[in-house]
């Protein structure tokens, strides 16, 4: 019986099986794009979390001191029954080191990604890379450590006394260059940050700076270009948006860099003009006081951290406005 | 549950995740304050050769200390900072003065030797509020006469973390110096109107070794053990006293211990000719009424043993022990208020 149906039962079954074939594909496609769904959503559903958590652990303290809160310089956690707590100081602190880290990183970074493409023997070429990447992989803890006992004695007793001097009668950069220099001081944190940074820059610069086809480039050496001239009108702007992930990244490490910098900053709520005196950011101020803070002290911490949250959502977004108007301004 | 108490235990549980986890057999586990941390860790090395049972104990800091016992994580907690006793009944803590030491103000001066320098309350007080800014400021000068003193700025180094050794030192600077207590306070974490902070009595005994031009204040066994200059101090009695175990007794001599107070007992700025005026005692606390009370029947049991037998290795490491009635006021206590069954 078998052997007579066979004909019939294939023609028959065919579009059956592969209907089910079918089903199956479908199956697992559909669990694929479930699973990966899902872990998109977590990503988002922690993320709203943090945020949510970080408002209610804020709330008595918002409560407290409301918007004042920003511009408050004070920091008293021992006055009852109710502290002085404002953030004015640690996100002065955040903001100068950043900015300084990158106005050091930045340049420096982007300038070995286009020796290392550009000019760099290909003999060296591996191991300024690796170098570099190595850096990278440095606890934080390391830099610090290093920041205290290298770094800070020698600009301390060399570097600051003679910029002190330079700048002492010139308006301005004599409040920014003001002495006594301080071992740990916002300028030592902005340099440990500028090198803890730099791999970030350097190594996506170079990745995309790689992506440039040889031929743009060989076209414009054709057309008489020098090197200058190939990196500035060809190599940057062909990777244009790579360059400014890379540094956003690197901004957003500066910006919410702890260990390292708690140890050489002086943890000091104090603003002063000179980038030489000690100051706070908002990780090392929240490192160093959440431990043993309680009540109002405690929920300001927490403030502290959402504003951090805050901030670099806004140097992100910023960021992703800039790229935006780039490519619009490119594509007309 | 409010969240801000998840939090709360979150950072505590992630604190101590080493503490906790270890805490099975004849471990004995308590974390706080930084201050005794040398001479709880040589006494957790006797008792453990002597007796087999080991305490793990975690130098966190004084404030730290109190919140892991009022998250039960830990079997006792140790602060510097007594607790009145009206929280103390408000928690069901039971709380007990374990050692005393002694702070000492610590510099960074070429050329000057360890008790060379002298300063009184009023004049460290200034240093600190940034009104007296350099070493050969006038107010160092006249209780200096004979030491060569630099014209450089004087670096201020502070806690950057809440601590029970900045509570006693504030609490002296307030007693001596009346801008101080006016314009700063008293108080574990304070508003320091000057200075760089560092993390820990360690924290600080790095930043004054490193730092050329500056002082700072720690227990002194961090002074001896890393051979900073430390100053000598003028006391409430007007008299210059150095740092050593007979100022320290002296101070300590002066108070009167008594058990309903929960102990509480501050020891600055004492009177007495021989007085050394930064002394502080520090506190443990356990649960009167602990969910696990073999624990503190241990834990008891190597304080009961520190009482008795630590005595010369604390004073080794420059603490005091307490003085027998002292010790016999807790034992009583113990008995009557604390349940081990």
């Amino acid at each position: 019986m078998t052997d007579m149906s066979v004909p019939a039962m294939t023609d028959r079954t065919k579009p059956l099986d592969r209907a089910r074939a079918l089903a199956a594909f479908k199956l697992g496609d559909s669990t694929f794009y479930w699973l990966t769904r899902a872990s998109a959503l977590i990503v988002l559903c922690l993320l709203g979390g943090i945020i949510i958590s970080l408002i209610v652990g804020a709330w008595p303290a918002i409560k407290t001191f409301g918007l004042e809160f920003l511009v408050t310089r004070r920091w008293a956690p021992q006055l009852s029954p109710s502290p002085v707590l404002g953030a004015l100081g640690p996100l002065y602190g955040t903001v100068v080191t950043s900015l300084i880290a990158m106005l050091i990183a930045v340049p420096v970074g982007i300038g070995i990604a286009i020796f290392l493409t550009e000019f760099c023997p290909p003999m060296l070429r591996r191991p300024v890379g690796v170098a570099i990447e190595l850096l990278a992989g440095i606890p934080s803890i390391i830099y610090g450590m290093w920041g205290f006992f290298v770094l800070a004695p020698f600009m301390t007793e060399h570097f600051m006394p003679a910029v002190i001097a330079t700048f002492a009668h010139v308006p301005v950069l004599n409040v920014i260059f003001a002495g006594p220099p301080s071992y740990l001081s916002l300028f030592n944190a902005s340099l440990v940050l500028a090198i803890m940074i730099l791999p970030f820059i350097t190594a996506i610069s170079r990745d995309v700076f790689q992506t440039v086809p040889p031929m743009l480039k060989e076209s414009a050496y054709g057309l008489g270009c020098t090197t200058w001239e190939v990196v500035k009108n060809v190599v940057i702007p062909f990777t244009r948006a790579g360059v400014i992930g890379g540094i956003m990244l690197a901004l957003g490490r500066a910006l919410g860099e702890t260990m390292a910098v708690t140890f050489i900053i002086g943890n000091s709520f104090q603003i002063s003009g000179s980038i030489f005196s000690p100051g706070t950011t908002i990780s090392a101020a929240i490192a160093s006081e959440f431990a043993e803070a309680s009540g109002v002290h405690m929920s300001a911490l927490i403030l502290l951290g959402l504003l951090l949250f805050v901030l670099t959502f806004f140097v992100l977004a910023a960021a992703r406005l800039m790229l935006a108007r780039l490519q619009q301004q490119q594509g007309k | 549950m409010d969240l801000s108490k998840i939090f709360r235990a979150a950072v505590v549980a992630t604190a101590t995740a080493t503490a906790s986890l270890s805490a099975q057999a004849a471990e004995i586990t308590g974390a706080g304050a930084t201050f005794p941390y040398p001479i709880y860790s040589k006494w957790a090395d006797s008792y453990k050769s002597e007796t087999g049972n080991a305490l793990n104990y975690a130098s966190v800091g004084s404030g730290a200390g109190i919140k892991q016992i009022q998250a039960k994580t830990v079997t006792f907690g140790a602060t510097d900072a007594p607790l009145t006793a009206e929280q103390l009944t408000k928690d069901g803590l039971a709380q007990f003065p374990m050692v005393m030491g002694a702070i000492v103000a610590v510099v960074n001066l070429e050329g000057v030797k360890a008790g060379e320098l002298v300063l009184d309350g009023k004049t460290l007080g200034d240093i600190y509020l940034g009104t007296v800014k350099t070493w050969d400021d006038a107010a160092i000068k006249k209780l200096n006469p004979s030491v060569k003193l630099p014209s450089a700025p004087i670096t201020v180094v502070r806690r950057s973390d809440g601590s029970g050794t900045s509570f006693n030192f504030t609490d002296y600077l307030a007693k001596a110096n009346a801008d101080w207590k006016s314009k700063v306070g008293v108080g574990q974490a304070v508003e320091w109107p000057v200075g760089v902070g560092a993390k820990g009595n360690e924290g600080i005994a790095g930043n004054v070794a490193q730092t050329k031009g500056s002082i700072g204040y720690v227990e002194y066994a961090y002074a001896k053990q890393n051979n900073l200059t430390y100053a000598s101090m003028v006391n409430a009695a007007g008299k210059t006293v150095k740092p050593t175990m007979a100022a320290f007794q002296a101070a300590a001599s002066n108070a009167s211990w008594k058990a309903e107070d929960g102990f509480y007992q501050i020891l600055t700025n004492q009177p007495g000719e021989a007085s050394w005026p930064m002394t502080a005692a520090t506190f443990i606390l356990v649960y009167k009424d602990a969910s696990d009370k073999a624990a503190v029947a241990e834990a008891l049991k190597f304080f009961s043993w520190a009482y008795e037998k630590g005595g010369k290795s604390a004073e080794e490491l420059d603490y005091i022990p307490m003085p027998a009635n002292v010790v016999s006021l807790v034992k009583a206590m113990w008995a009557k208020d604390v349940k081990t069954k």
